[in-house]
């Protein structure tokens, strides 16, 4: 029964790693910051979700546990809140998006 | 186990560093300080595992509230360019 807990931590953290380091290389290439927030919401979601759920294994059932989903509740509810304030700021802020700036279309 | 996830956590907050100093507006750099203020949460906890210490969590819950609530104050202040108004406010001002 460890074992197979040891595996599952184990296939949760690469899997976290993996889609952290890949939405974070998102942020770094993307041409604009709208395309931005699509990369970094994966992160939040997928990343944060897998390396906690590694954590969950590890820990049993218990107290540890409620915490570790208190935690990712409040990743899943403020996240999404974040990006769309950031996305509304940058917009009112006069940032074109980026193939609206190619096509000489700004509506 | 979680040496390893802590080296991940530490190289993508890197990379998120990477892009708050060369963002080009500043809402890149609130995007890429919002993203690391996320790994942070997630290496306290990693840590705390990694100490066997879980109490962290605690300070990651926290931290989450503070990163978010940091992100809203942040961008309310660039928008309005002042953290007490409300664009209301503003227009029956005009």
């Amino acid at each position: 029964m460890g074992l197979v807990l040891d595996v599952l931590s184990w296939v949760s953290i690469v899997g976290g790693m993996f889609f952290m380091i890949v939405g974070t290389v998102g942020i770094l290439r993307m041409p604009d910051i709208y395309t931005r927030l699509h990369a970094a919401g994966m992160t939040d979601t997928l990343g944060a979700g897998l390396l906690l759920l590694a954590m969950c294994f590890q820990a049993g059932f218990g107290l540890i546990m409620v915490r570790l989903i208190i935690v990712y509740a409040l990743l899943l509810f403020t996240s999404p809140i974040g990006t769309h304030a950031l996305a509304r700021a940058a917009l009112s802020g006069g940032v074109v998006p980026y193939r609206a700036k190619v096509e000489g279309d700004t509506t | 186990m979680f040496a390893t996830a802590t080296a991940g956590v530490l190289v993508s907050m890197s990379l998120a560093m990477v892009r708050a100093v060369l963002g080009p507006t500043v809402y890149d750099r609130v995007l890429a300080v919002n993203t690391f203020g996320t790994k942070t949460v997630l290496l306290i906890a990693v840590l705390g595992f990694l100490t066997e210490r879980p109490e962290f969590l605690d300070l990651a819950i926290v931290y989450a509230l503070i990163n978010f609530i940091g992100t809203i104050a942040v961008l309310k202040f660039f928008e309005y360019g002042d953290l007490g108004r409300t664009r209301r406010v503003e227009e029956e001002a005009d």
